[in-house]
């Protein structure tokens, strides 16, 4: 890759869509060298900022001109550097196109654009009784290219599903240049399920540039209440409890002593004193039902050894229990110069089980964890405490961070529940994948984007080389041939 | 006789496998020449090695309950039966997850969980269907309104593909985003990216009580207006059913499920919304969940956009008189609709209507898909209608299977 490519690509770019959208000053380049997950930092060579879908295809032809890589890129919270911009490469951001396009209540439907912040999508049909229920942590900055890149859940996906159950149609620029239009409205467009396998793929399979989504009507009741164990044994006991019941609870979130420490000192919400755990059950729908299972939700708390049981008065209070929860993961920085957010899943009846082994890790290397999660669903978010002043700490904590992926692997689980693969867990796909899996994957990818140019480097530990029998190929391989093999 | 057969006797080193008897192991009027029927994953690898190497094309069949949906296949020289991979190999009830073989009837997998007080919340047409034909056509019933399809209750699939190279996506957690979704794509792809001989589901409890609030309306119009009241009402149903009658009156059926206290108050709310002539019981109306349409006669899916539902009956009720041929349809007020024609209506009137409910259909926002359909009015219409994308169908097609060898012709656009 030469600076001359880049000048002249960037040239080309301002022509096309103007001056104000693209930036190459390197100052202004550095606003965007990381996503949520800030260890990772790498400046794009070029930021554009298309308008249009016909922008981002001119973005997307102009970089297969140029072979040049490219990374698209919404609000930039993403916890896996899955929008970790490319040295030698064009970083797409999707931010300008955030109009909300239509909104439908008697079809249950929204139609926005890419850089459409998710909750406002609830807040565009809320006057109707509406809202788009996947519901990240970080709903309020996220957007919704971004919940499609890497099919976003949130604590109620335990009853409501992911983004990959909430989304309808799609219009993606993919990597040859073209614009399609997959589904609508409708559901279940003919052919293969192609916003099945686009939603979730990380931005490796081309760019988003218009949503439909599903709205959901509003429930009549929602009741949430937070309950105080002594420890997170009893309270994943109860969480067992209530699921085996035949309970589907809207949320089961679950925090343990040192997450509740932190959320305290951050955002003082008042969690029982003493609490060695503490869940925050959430049940919505018709009132009946839902009355129906709190009494019951209640009771297995109690028999499962809760000392205090509190029931939110008024939506005030459910805020509340809500703020120490959602504020988890930054509070921690209160209790720690330094943490890392994991994310892996393991079936919900491992809960104690991996807890214990968790604690264990913990013990034998001093690393402190504090343990936030959606416990409905076995989804961990162990937050590896350290401090990277202290020599030494950082790697002990990494280590401690990826025994826990192996411990969710072992237990037949994920090495990731929502926060996506990125460039983070690329090196541990391997570990729950065999080759052949791995292999198969990118068969799709092959299909999409033989260059191997969108979002490069991300999900897999390495592209598969398209077009090609593996193990017969001759000669140099393309991507090395075209100056691009080193990005991998 | 040995060595009359090469492909029969290197499949009879791997798998049980026999000449093809006749019209019962042919597909869609496709004559096939062997049957083999493996007994595991492993057995279907090498099963499809050995039909590499003697480049047979392999059609898997289930049940064959649906094998006449779709595309005749281009060519079938092997019929893969999974019959003997079948059963239940893991209910993990704590966690609600089943994994189960392919060659499982979907009836036999929610016996085994119905035990547990669990369900895998999917209609299936016909509960002698498999795990793994259900996938590989995802028809969808009543309950996909509140559980959506098979897509959304897989979690994990194996499979292999056309070189008998076995693969797994997903997992057995219900969360997890790590690779590529392949289970999505697999489902309702017709057999033609590989052979499915283990799927991992979520479940969900079995409701302890339901109700089902029925009303007749004068016509098709009205009745979709009934069943918007009741989805833009915050009862949740299970399901909101609509079926047309010859004559154009249209029944729609709520299915009330839950905890007893909630179903009675909740049933209530669905009968005022429905308004004079609605009544409830127990028991589920006639034909509900069923297909409208018998062996041998024309089968339609219509999907549109939630309102129109209700238009979408009308013009089944206006064709049906312009035409002469009798339509029955019924479906859910998701927006997935089917509808019938008899095998011994005339197939240029068929295939008129077929045109007449795309032109209706495209404004909804909605398709026609022809599911099956007598060979002569194959001959008169294009089974899939337009299929945006189809270009990234081909190519992830000629990825997965460039030599065409699984299930050939039979999926859109001749894939």
């Amino acid at each position: 890759m030469t600076t001359g490519t880049i000048t002249r690509l960037a040239e080309q770019l301002r022509a096309e869509l103007g001056d104000d959208a693209v930036i190459t000053d390197r100052t202004r380049l550095r606003t965007y060298e990381c996503d949520g997950l800030a260890q990772y930092k790498v400046t794009p060579a070029v930021v554009v900022l298309p308008r249009t879908t016909a922008q981002v295809a001119d973005v997307v032809r102009a970089c297969i001109a140029a072979h040049v890589p490219y990374v698209a890129r919404g609000s930039g919270t993403g916890l896996s550097g899955g929008a970790l911009p490319h040295a030698d490469g064009v970083l797409v951001v999707l931010s300008q196109m955030r109009a909300v396009v239509d909104v439908d209540p008697a079809d249950q439907r929204a139609v926005v654009q890419p850089g459409v912040i998710n909750l406002q999508v609830t807040r565009s049909a809320a006057a109707d009784g509406y809202y788009y229920a996947p519901d990240p942590s970080s709903q309020q900055i996220c957007s919704i290219g971004g919940n499609v890149a890497e099919n976003s859940g949130g604590a109620h996906c335990l009853k409501y599903g992911f983004t990959t159950n909430h989304v309808t149609g799609l219009e993606v620029v993919v990597p040859d240049g073209s614009v399609v239009r997959l589904g609508g409205r409708a559901p279940d467009p003919p052919g293969y399920d192609l916003i099945g396998a686009f939603v979730g793929s990380e931005g490796t399979l081309g760019i988003t540039t218009e949503v439909t989504v599903r709205l959901t009507r509003a429930p009549e009741t929602v009741r949430t209440l937070l309950a105080a164990f002594p420890s997170t044994d009893e309270a994943g006991g109860a969480v067992s409890a209530i699921i085996g019941a035949g309970v589907v609870p809207a949320a089961i979130e679950m925090m343990d002593a040192l997450a509740i420490e932190a959320a305290e000192a951050a955002v003082h919400c008042g969690y029982p004193d003493g609490a060695g755990a503490v869940l925050i059950v959430e049940l919505d729908g018709p009132r009946a039902e839902v009355e129906a299972h709190f009494t019951e939700v209640e009771r297995h708390c109690d028999e499962h050894g809760a000392f205090e049981i509190r029931i939110a008065r008024d939506e005030a209070e459910r805020a509340l229990f809500w703020k120490g929860r959602k504020s988890a993961f930054a509070a921690v920085g209160r209790i720690s110069p330094d943490y890392i957010v994991q994310d892996g899943v393991i079936p919900r009846t491992a809960l104690p089980e991996v807890l214990r082994r968790i604690a264990a890790l913990s013990d034998g290397s001093g690393v402190r964890v504090a343990n936030v999660f959606h416990a409905g669903d076995g989804n961990l978010h162990p937050l590896v405490l350290f401090d990277d002043a202290v020599a030494g700490q950082t790697e002990e904590a990494e280590q401690v961070s990826a025994s826990i992926l192996d411990l969710c692997i072992e237990h037949g689980g994920s090495i990731t529940g929502e926060h996506g693969v990125g460039i983070d867990k690329a090196r541990y796909m391997p570990r729950m994948y065999t080759e052949d899996d791995l292999d198969t994957m990118q068969m799709l990818r092959c299909a999409f984007d033989p260059h191997g140019l969108a979002n490069p480097g991300k999900v897999f530990p390495t592209p598969r080389l398209c077009g090609e029998v593996p193990g017969r190929h001759k000669g140099p391989h393309p991507l090395q041939q075209a100056g691009l093999a080193e990005v991998f | 006789m040995a060595g009359e057969h090469p492909a029969r006797d290197d499949l009879k080193k791997v798998a049980r496998a026999r000449l093809a008897r006749g019209p019962k192991d042919w597909v869609g009027g496709v004559r096939t020449r062997y049957v083999a029927t493996p007994s595991s994953t492993e057995e279907v690898a090498e099963v499809l090695r050995v039909a590499a190497q003697h480049d047979l094309a392999v059609v898997t069949r289930g049940a064959g309950t649906t094998l006449d949906w779709g595309a005749p296949p281009t060519r079938a020289d092997l019929l893969l039966d999974t019959a003997a991979m079948a059963g239940v190999v893991d209910h993990a009830a704590g966690d609600l997850v089943v994994v189960v073989r392919a060659g499982t009837p979907v009836g036999e997998l929610q016996d085994t969980v119905a035990a547990a007080g669990q369900r895998l919340a999917l209609d299936v047409p016909d509960a002698d269907a498999t795990v793994g034909g259900t996938l590989a056509v995802s028809p969808s019933g009543p309950r996909r309104l509140l559980y959506g399809t098979a897509r959304d209750l897989l979690i994990g699939v194996t499979f292999v593909r056309a070189d008998g190279v076995v693969a797994k996506a997903g997992g057995r957690v219900v969360k997890n985003v790590a690779g590529y979704d392949f289970g999505k794509l697999l489902t309702g792809s017709f057999g033609t990216l590989g052979v499915i001989t283990e799927a991992t589901f979520r479940l969900h409890p079995l409701p302890a009580a339901r109700r089902v609030v029925t009303v007749s309306c004068a016509d098709a119009t009205t009745a979709g207006r009934a069943a918007l009241a009741v989805l833009g009402s915050q009862v949740a149903p299970t399901a909101v059913e609509l079926d047309q009658a010859g004559d154009g009156r249209v029944q729609v059926a709520g299915l009330i499920e839950g905890v007893a206290a909630g179903v009675a108050d909740r049933t209530r709310t669905v009968l005022d919304l429905l308004g004079r002539g609605a009544g409830d019981g127990d028991a589920l109306p006639d034909g509900y969940g069923r297909l409208p349409f018998e062996a041998g006669g024309t089968g339609l899916k219509v999907t549109t956009a939630l309102t129109g539902v209700g238009p979408v009956l009308a013009a089944c009720n206006r064709l049906a008189g312009e035409h002469g041929v009798t339509i029955t349809a019924r479906g859910s007020a998701a927006g997935v609709l089917h509808a019938g024609l008899a095998a011994d209506a005339e197939p240029e009137a068929v295939a008129a209507v077929v045109q007449a409910l795309r032109a209706a259909t495209a404004p909804l926002a909605g398709t026609v898909t022809v599911l099956t359909a007598p060979h002569a009015v194959r001959d008169l219409v294009d089974l899939w209608g337009p299929v945006p994308g189809l270009e990234l169908m081909r190519r992830l097609k000629d990825e997965m299977d460039p030599d065409h060898r699984l299930s050939p012709g039979r999926f859109v656009g001749g894939i």
